[in-house]
């Protein structure tokens, strides 16, 4: 802390045009990068200040990346943030040192820090879409910060952008950079992303959930370009994740926090081997979850049926493609796949919401109408509905007991005591005490809760099928657990069947009896669950299964021995195109 | 010199007016539950000046007869006599009390515009949601109807209306809530737009509900807050347009006592220097100063409580 | 490009549906005008005889259709037919006063829209500072002030004392410079009225954009505040700001009708209460087209450089 602020010249990295990554040395302990201590961040709030961080010490190493973890909440983007100097609107740091390569940032004036954002510290964003200005072309974009900086010339930094995007495996680099960030897909401007904050070659990079909006099979490739790019300029790296397994790949160390506090730090393998703190095993126990397959039924009417459903929206383009399969009694259908390829669509013809232009859909073998207007009071009620966003789901203005009460007076025709028995019931089936949370609003309960909430309004309808539309994942794991645990008993006590929706292959371990995996609107494999996830896989079906990181830190990098550099994400899903 | 000297005016004005709305809001914590009390709280010296004008004016409008001194269109004197201890604040052009016309004023015009606005915003709401809530087809006729109703600009449209019809207060009521309503109902229509697509309207529409529980019970309660700051809004609208057009004579006819044409009737005094007229005219863009200040917090609020 | 062009096409198709539309509306709203033109006309003297000849001379036994393809080919050519009340060629009556309209409109948009850019920009760069808070607070004031109040406060402070005329009274023959100064007080009226709408709403727009992720990444570059604002936001800006600049405008065109009046000027908008007075029918028609033509004009103006000005539209994938 007290050692004399270093020259300028001796940390400026020499600028070239021909990006050569210098092989510098693994990091020696002691050569601290930045030192965090004793950090206290306050966010306003409704006219008051709260807690956001309370008293975290961080610190870097030069080549070190250190992974930050925790759920929603807990105060990491904030952190992360901190590590620049920067606090967003209505945030303030009310106490600690920041110390970047010897220098105070606290201490710093404005344009000091400006001085060194960018240019030795970088960021990558969450959504690169909202992210990269929609008016500028990428390279335009990528040239600001050397320029600003005065760190090489406009040539110079678009050579060396061409290189780093060739690097990046983007396609055609000479070019890419005339592009309008509209004008690439999610994963690619991802990378973009990645290279603009590299264009100064900075010492740092804070990652603020860089793949976390993003598909598994894309993510593979963010992931093995950034993992590539940090490791060979030696750049330090604050990585930001909810994703442990994603996290375990990167990181060298991790550090756990729970709402602005640090639960514990260790180096990753120890982490993932044999995390020290009660906190930090339930996070990891999440994924050891499964049911227990049910066996198969046979020769039984199913009690839904898709029958060779096509359907589309307004444009001719069709979103469905001759979709077919079945659900059956006390069974759970995950249908699986990534954003685009038509499995909510399914759930919205089933539910009548999109009348399919071929194609019908069948209830214990009787034809339902394709509207859900035509469809009878008792037809509506069979089918019920829970959704992904439960505060969007249920209606702020209207209380916990109305709410549940409503399908049950409308479908059952309960009224007075009869009706708040069966809500107390149903509050209780769903393990909330019914006292305490009857007279509440949807604004006064946990996200969990919520979901807890849209459940029993399910299954006041008496329902035989429900259809789970992402319902876990807006949650943090170990509240998602408990959801999950909460759908498996009551399907066994109540008899139902699910049509579970999902993009995550973990989810669909733990619940499903028979998988559907859905890509482009079509089905592309089917079949019970012990079958499905056993080789041999369908191409799509491998592809997807493989993208899934898992929590092993050499993961990441045996995938690409096995795979190539040049065979994940957009690139793999072409060639599988290609062949077949 | 003079002018410095009103600068001096204005700026005791703007010291005493944040003063009373201090007061005004001392006065508010203390007589309110503890819930509003934590609302008014957080409230400017501007807003709170604001609801204490809309007190004022809205118990003058309430009272009006007994506050004045002598009657609506009681003709006392010779026209334009100065202000006097008889008449407070002078006569007007026939001879009328110009204090006790401006009293009668705050419930002739308040109270038309008021009528206007709530007229405008029970029709404008109800179709602008039920376009939202049906969308397609109807949606779309009754967006591009409004659409061409809406490029012309609303004075002239009034106008042009009023010629029509005639210049009384029925058909003024009728035209300015009719155009005003085209309005409203644009935003109506996108605030239900931005609800209708929410989960809960969706499992509320596959529960089996008919249109008027999703318009009354899902719909509107979630609707109230944005539409709640919109109607001070149009208030001042309308309020500004029915001046306007009864300062052109063309709004609420004589002998009713009015603040538009109050300021018409009377204004060549100004030219010799006495501000009579402007007193009416000053009560105008005292009240709309008020509404506005108030709906500025309430957006502010609004805002606020969304990060 | 292409796409731009259709784009555009398609807006310009758009309003001149929107004007046709507005003229039949117009047209229809005085058929529907209880009585008949022609009583209404007469008055008192209306005998069947009168009645009949007055119909016959405007042409009203002739169906509907056929009056109103006559009445918008006459426009078109800019025939306007007859004052009822003046009984003149209404073109006569309306082109020095459309001149005199627009040149107050045009001297009101050349120091109203700088000037409130630069607030608006200003407030928005010190958001939440004492000059946001003082000049939103003005502005606020500004807005709620009817246009007459503001008229005749500029007339007790500014003409009274002799430095302005009150009346702006102006002919074909005044020179340049002396409209100017007749026209101060109604310009500075409206520009008081306009700017503070103007300047609201620009600040709005621009925040709104500071408000975007891709703000905050400009900012942890660390590229300097005013290149932010200059190279970040504004070109993101410029929609929302000319639809501003648009709308108030067209919101002058409300404006100019009660300021005309305050101060005696002899523009349209002064041609048209008169004829709401007297319900001289076909002048307001006349200058109700005109008015709502320049506001769906201006309109589409606005809409078609927003068009412009976004590369996502510029540049489809």
């Amino acid at each position: 802390m007290t050692k004399a602020i270093p020259t300028k010249a001796k940390t400026k990295t020499p600028a070239k045009a021909k990006a050569k990554a210098p092989a510098k040395a693994k990091p020696k302990q002691g050569d601290i990068l930045l030192q965090m201590r004793n950090i206290h961040i306050k966010g306003k709030s409704d006219e008051s200040w709260i807690d956001i961080i309370n008293g975290i010490d961080l610190d870097l190493y030069r080549g070190e990346v250190l992974g930050l973890i925790g759920e929603s909440g807990a105060g990491k983007s904030t952190l992360g943030l901190a590590a620049m100097g920067f606090c967003r609107d209505g945030c303030k740091i009310t106490d600690g040192s920041i110390s970047f390569d010897g220098m105070d940032l606290m201490q710093m004036d404005k344009s000091s820090l400006r001085e060194l954002r960018g240019k030795r510290i970088a960021y990558v964003a969450q959504s690169a879409a909202a992210s990269f200005n929609p008016a500028h072309k990428l390279l335009d974009q990528f040239c600001e910060a050397p320029l600003v900086h005065d760190v090489m010339s406009r040539n110079d930094a678009s050579q060396y952008a061409i290189d780093l995007y060739d690097r990046m495996n983007l396609p055609s680099p000479e070019t890419f950079g005339l592009r309008y960030p509209h004008e690439v897909s999610g994963g690619q401007l991802q990378r973009a992303m990645t290279a603009m904050a590299l264009s100064c070659r900075p010492d740092l990079i804070i990652f603020d959930e860089p793949t976390t909006a993003l598909d598994v099979t894309t993510q593979i490739e963010v992931l093995a370009a950034i993992k590539d790019i940090v490791k060979e300029f030696n750049t330090a790296a604050i990585y930001i994740s909810h994703d442990l397994a994603v996290v375990a790949q990167m990181a060298d160390r991790i550090k756990v926090l729970l709402k602005g506090d640090e639960v514990e730090q260790a180096p990753t393998e120890i982490m993932l081997k044999k995390p020290s703190q009660e906190y930090t095993k339930s996070l990891w126990a999440v994924r050891e979850h499964t049911r227990k397959e049910q066996p198969a039924v046979k020769n039984q009417t199913p009690v839904i049926s898709i029958k060779s459903v096509t359907a589309g929206y307004h444009s001719s383009v069709d979103v469905l493609r001759d979709v077919s399969f079945d659900i059956h009694k006390r069974r759970t259908v995950a249908v699986v796949g990534e954003s685009g390829s038509g499995k909510s669509t399914t759930a919205r013809v089933v539910t009548g919401l999109l009348p399919p232009r071929m194609g019908s859909i069948e209830f214990q073998g009787e034809t339902l109408p394709a509207q859900y207007q035509s469809r009878s009071r008792e037809q509506l009620r069979h089918i019920q509905m829970i959704y992904q966003m439960a505060d969007t789901a249920l209606n702020p203005k209207l209380r916990i007991r109305d709410l549940i009460a409503r399908p049950a007076k409308m479908y059952l025709g309960l009224t007075g005591k009869a009706l708040d028995d069966r809500v107390r019931d149903l509050l209780h089936m769903i393990e909330m005490e019914p006292d305490q949370f009857i007279d509440r609003l949807p604004s006064e309960l946990s996200g969990g809760q919520k979901q807890r909430i849209g459940i029993a309004r399910a299954i006041a309808a008496e329902p035989t099928v429900i259809i789970c539309d992402e319902v876990t994942s807006a949650l943090d794991q170990l509240v998602a657990e408990g959801i999950l645990k909460l759908l498996d008993r009551l399907q066994s006590e109540l008899d139902l069947s699910y049509m579970f929706i999902t993009h995550d292959l973990a989810t669909v371990r733990a619940i499903a009896d028979e998988v559907v995996v859905m890509k482009d609107g079509d089905v592309v494999e089917q079949g019970i669950k012990s079958k499905m996830f056993k080789p041999p896989h369908h191409p799509y079906t491998e592809l997807l299964l493989g993208s899934v990181p898992e929590m092993d830190s050499k993961w990441l990098d045996r995938l690409l021995d096995s795979r190539g550099k040049d065979n994940l994400g957009d690139a793999a899903i072409a060639k599988m195109n290609k062949k077949s | 010199m003079a002018y410095l000297l009103t600068l001096l005016w204005i700026i005791v004005a703007v010291l005493v007016s944040l003063g009373a709305g201090w007061c005004f809001r001392a006065f508010l914590i203390s007589v309110s539950s503890q819930n509003m009390a934590k609302v008014f709280r957080t409230a400017p010296l501007t807003a709170s000046f604001g609801l204490l004008v809309i007190a004022i004016y809205t118990s003058c409008a309430v009272f009006a007869p007994l506050i004045a001194p002598y009657g609506e269109a009681e003709i006392l004197s010779y026209g334009f006599e100065p202000w006097s201890s008889d008449y407070w604040l002078g006569t007007d052009n026939l001879g009328r009390d110009v204090f006790t016309r401006l009293i009668y004023g705050a419930r002739n015009t308040v109270g038309i515009a008021f009528l206007i606005t709530a007229l405008a915003f029970i029709f404008g709401t109800i179709i602008g949601i039920y376009a939202a809530l049906k969308g397609g087809f109807i949606d779309q006729l009754l967006s591009r109807l409004i659409d061409v109703l809406m490029a012309i600009p609303s004075l002239i449209f009034s106008l042009l209306m009023l010629t029509i019809f005639g210049t009384n207060v029925i058909s003024l009521v009728l035209v300015i809530a009719t155009i005003d309503s085209t309005r409203v109902f644009r935003i109506a229509r996108a605030v239900a737009l931005n609800i209708v697509q929410l989960d809960y309207i969706e499992a509320a529409k596959l529960r089996g509900e008919n249109t008027l529980y999703l318009i009354i019970r899902e719909i509107l309660p979630n609707a109230l807050a944005p539409l709640a700051a919109e109607f001070g809004l149009r208030f001042c609208f309308v309020f500004l347009m029915i001046s306007a057009l009864s300062f052109m004579g063309l709004g609420l006819q004589p002998p009713s006592a009015d603040w538009g044409s109050m300021v018409r009737d009377n204004a060549d005094l100004i030219s010799f220097g006495d501000i009579t007229p402007l007193i009416p005219a000053g009560a105008i863009a005292l009240l709309t100063i008020a509404v506005n200040f108030v709906v500025d917090w309430m957006l502010h609020r609004a805002s606020g409580l969304k990060d | 490009m292409s796409n731009v062009i259709k784009m555009i096409l398609k807006r310009l198709g758009l309003g001149v549906l929107t004007l046709l539309l507005l003229s039949l509306l117009i047209f229809l709203s005085v058929e529907a005008l209880p009585g008949d033109l022609a009583e209404t006309i007469l008055g008192q003297q209306a005998t069947p005889e009168n009645v009949a000849a007055i119909r016959k001379e405007l042409g009203l036994d002739l169906p509907a259709h056929t009056r109103y393809l006559n009445w918008l080919g006459g426009m078109l050519q800019g025939d306007f037919g007859n004052s009822l009340a003046l009984k003149k060629p209404i073109s006569g009556l309306i082109a020095p006063r459309l001149q005199n309209t627009l040149f107050l409109t045009l001297y009101t948009a050349c120091i109203a829209v700088p000037l409130a850019l630069i607030l608006g920009m200003a407030a928005s760069l010190f958001r939440n500072g004492y000059f946001d808070r003082i000049s939103n607070a003005t502005a606020l004031s500004a807005i709620s002030m009817p246009e007459f109040f503001v008229g005749y406060i500029m007339i007790y402070f500014f003409a009274l004392s002799g430095y302005f005329p009150s009346m702006a009274n102006i002919n074909p023959n005044t020179p340049f410079i002396d409209k100017l100064y007749v026209c101060f007080l109604p310009a500075l009226t409206l520009t008081l009225v306009v700017t503070a709408h103007m300047m609201r709403m620009t600040r709005a727009a621009i925040i709104n954009v500071l408000a975007l992720p891709y703000i905050e990444m400009a900012n942890l570059k660390g590229v300097k505040p005013r290149r932010v604002i200059v190279l970040h936001a504004l070109p993101n800006a410029v929609a929302p700001i000319v639809n501003v600049v648009a709308l108030n405008l067209a919101y002058l065109i409300t404006g100019v009708v009660i300021v005309e009046i305050v101060f005696v000027f002899p523009g349209l908008g002064q041609l048209m209460v008169d004829g709401v007075k007297f319900r001289d029918v076909p002048v307001v028609q006349a200058t109700a087209l005109i008015f709502a033509s320049a506001y769906v004009g201006l309109n589409l103006l606005a809409d078609i450089i927003s068009t412009i000005t976004n590369p996502r539209l510029m540049r489809q994938r």
